[in-house]
């Protein structure tokens, strides 16, 4: 264990949704490389409590990197400077004595402020509703072993339904656009036969739905780069085809009336 | 509100109880559900599956979640997997045997008709979440893939990947996504419960403060489900959410709601120990590990080599040793309690000397990294970030840490609790696991409560209600308790003294590690029933929270949740100390063999201890429902 001396935090401020925001300066004289990024804010609050001030609001909870709440560009980077790693995780071993760390709540314009670093991403909630599920009422479930999944495509529907939830996706894209997350459900569920009877209906509605809060994708890639579960741009080029096939089926189905 | 307890266990033998009860129960017609509304609160696997289902029935139901999304909650978390007696493996697994287990394991402690109810939807759940497209582990030939966990001697666990909470949790919110997107449900996000209005000797519905406003406002339903989880976070360092807390039961609770077996806290064996005073949480490494990992100190308490280079007969794999027959898959508390010991002799391992090692070494050298990888692989990259140590290279370091809370509210059979129209679903009850819970059981309960118990047994209650008129949420009770609710965090916010409410929850979570932790004694808990009300009194006069209380104040939240954890502290301490024998997770010092295992009192504590609120947190009221054991006989447990 080392002891990091001499940081200076850069960390946003703002009221409220429509307040104007403003960088605050922390001084943070040492820290153990074994805390975490979030445990140092936890002792920077203890200290803004002591000194009557209100403390720094962020979104975390698991502190696992699986649940998703936290989000945190950190020096202009969605979860920081480490690949596969959500802010949660991030220990202060990767960075250095005297560095200035710059933290600000993700950049987009479909995740409004609440305040301070705490942003709104309900509108990933809203995509969901639109069709991020298979039908399935409970009860009446076939035996799970009824239909055999080859093994390579239950690993690459699991490989897209690892995503978190978390929106860094949407605040490392240039377009604000959330077509890595959007296209990771749909990837999940269209991979598999069990997803197949609303493959199409699914598909154009969330992306439907996608397109009435975020931007579009023009393929910069940062979303992969940013995503701290590391799902694959693939699975855009999934979505897209669906998508794209879904405009014929609907014309199938309306020429049959 | 005066407490019966009436487990309204159904007629028959226990295997044909849940059918009987199915066969004879009352029922609301499919026209009429829309005429009752449901509240539930949470949204973890309980809480979703039972809001989806709910919806699905036509019932009209509100969710409320303190989350920004119904997907945070902390089930989310869970890593090993889900049990179920499809005994796909063909290796001597049926729903007896499931129900056996998982009452041994909890320790004589569970009420039978429970626990055999949840066998038999066990199977049930894998169907379901399997139609819902959740990518369960799979083998080559297609067929779903199981592996073993502690205190079975079967491969009874379903798991994608070390993720299996994840995607169970996610199957459930896409299924109450869908709900929500139809308009069966409506979602309540950032909404926190604080209280729960009772009219007439019933539950009328609950007094709610939205985080980002503050603002309180009252909502009447026919009935109440409460599906907000455990109370592990009492401890401070606990491998829960942060916001992990007890108020949504612990108001229930003062509400008339009896509380039962408080003291029943599960340790789990495999968390990465404390790197430092400051930590905030500690993180689980979960117990699938310990189906490849083997767990060993050096035998000397001097040794200062690095693991790779103590010979084998330095090394004391003592799990092997002492229980040859389950090994290094012998159950949670009995796994906690012996790495303790070897830390408590000095033999610990790590910079601090506060952990074991779990070590991979011949699992690598069986299999090949590449299959330990595909098993564990993001476990293993978790591990790293946290510690910046390798484990394909160097054992991992593990010990024990608060995980899981088996007490809760009490509820009878159809898992309503002492308020008539409350339920109580999940961890937040104490309904299945004894004294102790077996691995991959906590996600089977939360979904069988919500998916295929409550659907069922609320209908019993509610078609007495039919077409009669509820007190909706002008009525004068909810406007007082929602006077109270406001005035208490206004007080809060009033008192103004010198110290954070995370200073008051580190220090109380010491007492209740030092005295209601891992090894308990008479001693001790009086010492914590006389310090738990001295710190309260110090946090009554000396809390400070800084910051507004008409927009989000995450100190605000805490200091409310704070101060139910000290009457809750103190109610597990009253029950531990009451508790004059050891079982599964409750360890009395006073009462265990000479070998240092735990010794169950069968003819005097064979019951559940369910609490009332008497007003004072220091004179809690004890009822107890006596377990009677049909089919499963008291035996000493034994993993040797």
């Amino acid at each position: 264990m080392t002891t990091l001396t001499n940081l200076t935090l850069k960390i946003w401020r703002q009221d409220g949704p429509d307040g104007q925001g403003r960088f605050e300066t922390h001084q943070i004289p040492e820290i153990s490389d074994e805390a975490s990024l979030l445990e140092m804010l936890d002792i920077l609050n203890e200290r803004l409590i002591d000194e009557d001030k209100e403390a720094i609001v962020f979104d975390h909870d698991c502190r696992e990197g699986i649940c998703g709440t936290c989000s945190l560009m950190i020096d202009g980077r969605a979860h920081g400077p480490q690949r596969g790693t959500a802010t949660c995780q991030v220990h202060m071993r990767v960075f250095e004595s005297g560095d200035e760390i710059v933290l600000e709540p993700w950049r987009a314009n479909a995740f409004p402020v609440i305040k301070d670093l705490m942003v709104d991403r309900s509108p990933f909630d809203r995509i969901m509703e639109a069709g991020g599920y298979i039908t399935a009422p409970t009860g009446g479930a076939p035996d799970a072993n009824l239909i055999p999944i080859p093994k390579p495509v239950a690993d690459a529907a699991m490989d897209a339904a690892a995503c978190i939830g978390c929106g860094a996706c949407v605040a490392a894209c240039p377009n604000g656009a959330a077509s890595l997350f959007t296209s990771a459900k749909i990837a999940h569920l269209n991979l598999l036969p069990q997803g197949q009877a609303e493959r199409y209906k699914r598909t154009s509605a969330m992306v439907d739905k996608m397109d009435e809060y975020f931007g579009s994708c023009t393929n910069h890639g940062e979303c992969e780069a940013a995503c701290p579960k590391e799902i694959s741009i693939d699975n855009i080029a999934v979505m897209n085809a669906d998508y794209l096939k879904s405009k014929f089926k609907n014309r199938k189905a309306l020429s049959r009336r | 509100m005066s407490i019966t307890l009436d487990p309204k266990v159904p007629e028959g033998p226990l295997a044909d109880k849940w059918q009987h009860f199915i066969a004879n129960e009352k029922l609301v017609n499919p026209a009429n559900k829309r005429k009752f509304k449901i509240i539930v609160v949470g949204s973890g696997l309980a809480g979703a599956s039972a809001s989806a289902t709910l919806g699905e029935l036509g019932y009209e139901v509100e969710l409320f979640t303190f989350h920004d999304s119904p997907r945070r909650a902390h089930s989310i978390a869970a890593q090993g997997g889900i049990n179920a007696a499809k005994n796909y493996q063909g290796d001597g697994d049926s729903i007896h045997r499931l129900f056996y287990d998982t009452v041994k394991g909890g320790d004589f402690r569970s009420r039978e008709a429970n626990v055999h109810r949840l066998a038999e939807v066990s199977v049930d759940i894998i169907d379901q979440m399997v139609a819902q497209g959740v990518p369960f582990a799979r083998e080559y030939g297609g067929l779903l893939d199981n592996r073993s966990f502690g205190g079975a001697q079967v491969s009874r666990t379903f798991y994608a990947r070390g993720q299996t909470g994840q995607q169970l949790l996610l199957g459930a919110y896409q299924q109450l996504s869908r709900q929500i997107g139809l308009g069966n449900v409506k979602l309540w996000n950032r909404m926190e419960m604080v209280d729960v209005v009772n009219i007439d000797g019933r539950c009328a519905g609950i007094v709610c403060r939205d985080l980002m406003t503050g603002e309180f406002s009252s909502h009447s339903a026919h009935a109440v489900v409460l599906a907000t989880g455990g109370y592990g976070n009492v401890f401070f360092l606990s491998t829960n959410a942060m916001s992990c807390n007890v108020t949504g039961a612990w108001r229930a609770h003062r509400r008339g709601a009896a509380f039962a077996n408080p003291c029943f806290t599960q340790i789990h064996p495999t968390c990465i120990p404390q790197a430092d005073e400051f930590q905030s949480k500690l993180t689980l490494m979960s117990e699938s590990l310990r189906n490849d990992g083997r767990i060993w100190v050096p035998t000397s308490a001097d040794e200062t080599r690095p693991a790779a280079q103590i010979p084998e007969d330095e090394r004391d794999y003592y799990l092997e040793r002492i229980y040859p027959s389950f090994g290094n898959l012998a159950p949670r508390d009995v796994s906690s309690r012996a790495a303790k010991r070897m830390v408590d002799a000095g033999q610990g391992v790590g910079p601090l000397k506060n952990g074991v090692y779990l070590d991979f070494s011949d699992a690598i050298g069986r299999l090949g990294e590449d299959t330990i990888r595909e098993r564990y692989g993001n476990l293993f990259d978790m591990y790293e970030r946290i510690t910046g140590e390798n484990p394909y290279e160097v054992p991992m370091r593990i010990y024990p840490a608060s995980h899981y809370t088996m007490g809760g509210l009490w509820v009878d059979y159809e898992l309503m609790t002492t308020v008539p129209g409350l339920y109580a679903a999940g961890e937040a009850n104490f309904s299945d696991h004894g004294a102790n819970r077996l691995g991959a059981s906590a996600l089977m309960q939360g979904l069988s409560d919500g998916y295929f118990v409550l659907p069922y047994t609320i209908s019993q209650y509610l078609s007495d209600w039919l077409n009669k008129p509820i007190p909706d949420a002008t009525h004068e009770e909810f406007a007082k308790v929602e006077a109270e609710a406001r005035d208490r965090f206004k007080q809060y916010m009033a008192v103004g003294g010198t110290r954070s409410p995370d200073y008051f929850h580190r220090e109380l979570g010491k007492i209740i590690w030092d005295y209601c932790g891992m090894d308990r004694n008479a001693t001790g808990l009086e010492k914590a029933l006389s310090e738990i009300p001295a710190l309260h009194e110090e946090f009554k006069k000396d809390l400070k929270v800084t910051g507004s209380d008409t927009s989000i104040n995450q100190t605000l939240e805490k200091a409310g949740r704070v101060d139910d954890f000290f009457e809750l502290g103190m109610l597990m301490c009253h029950d531990a100390l009451n508790r004059e024998e050891s079982c599964g997770g409750h360890f009395r010092s006073e009462h265990q063999t000479e070998e240092g295992e735990a010794l169950r009192n069968d003819d005097d504590f064979a019951y559940v201890s369910a609490w009332e609120w008497s007003g004072d947190m220091a004179a809690p009221i004890e009822h107890k429902e006596q377990l009677e054991y049909e089919v499963v006989k008291f035996q000493t447990r034994s993993y040797k």
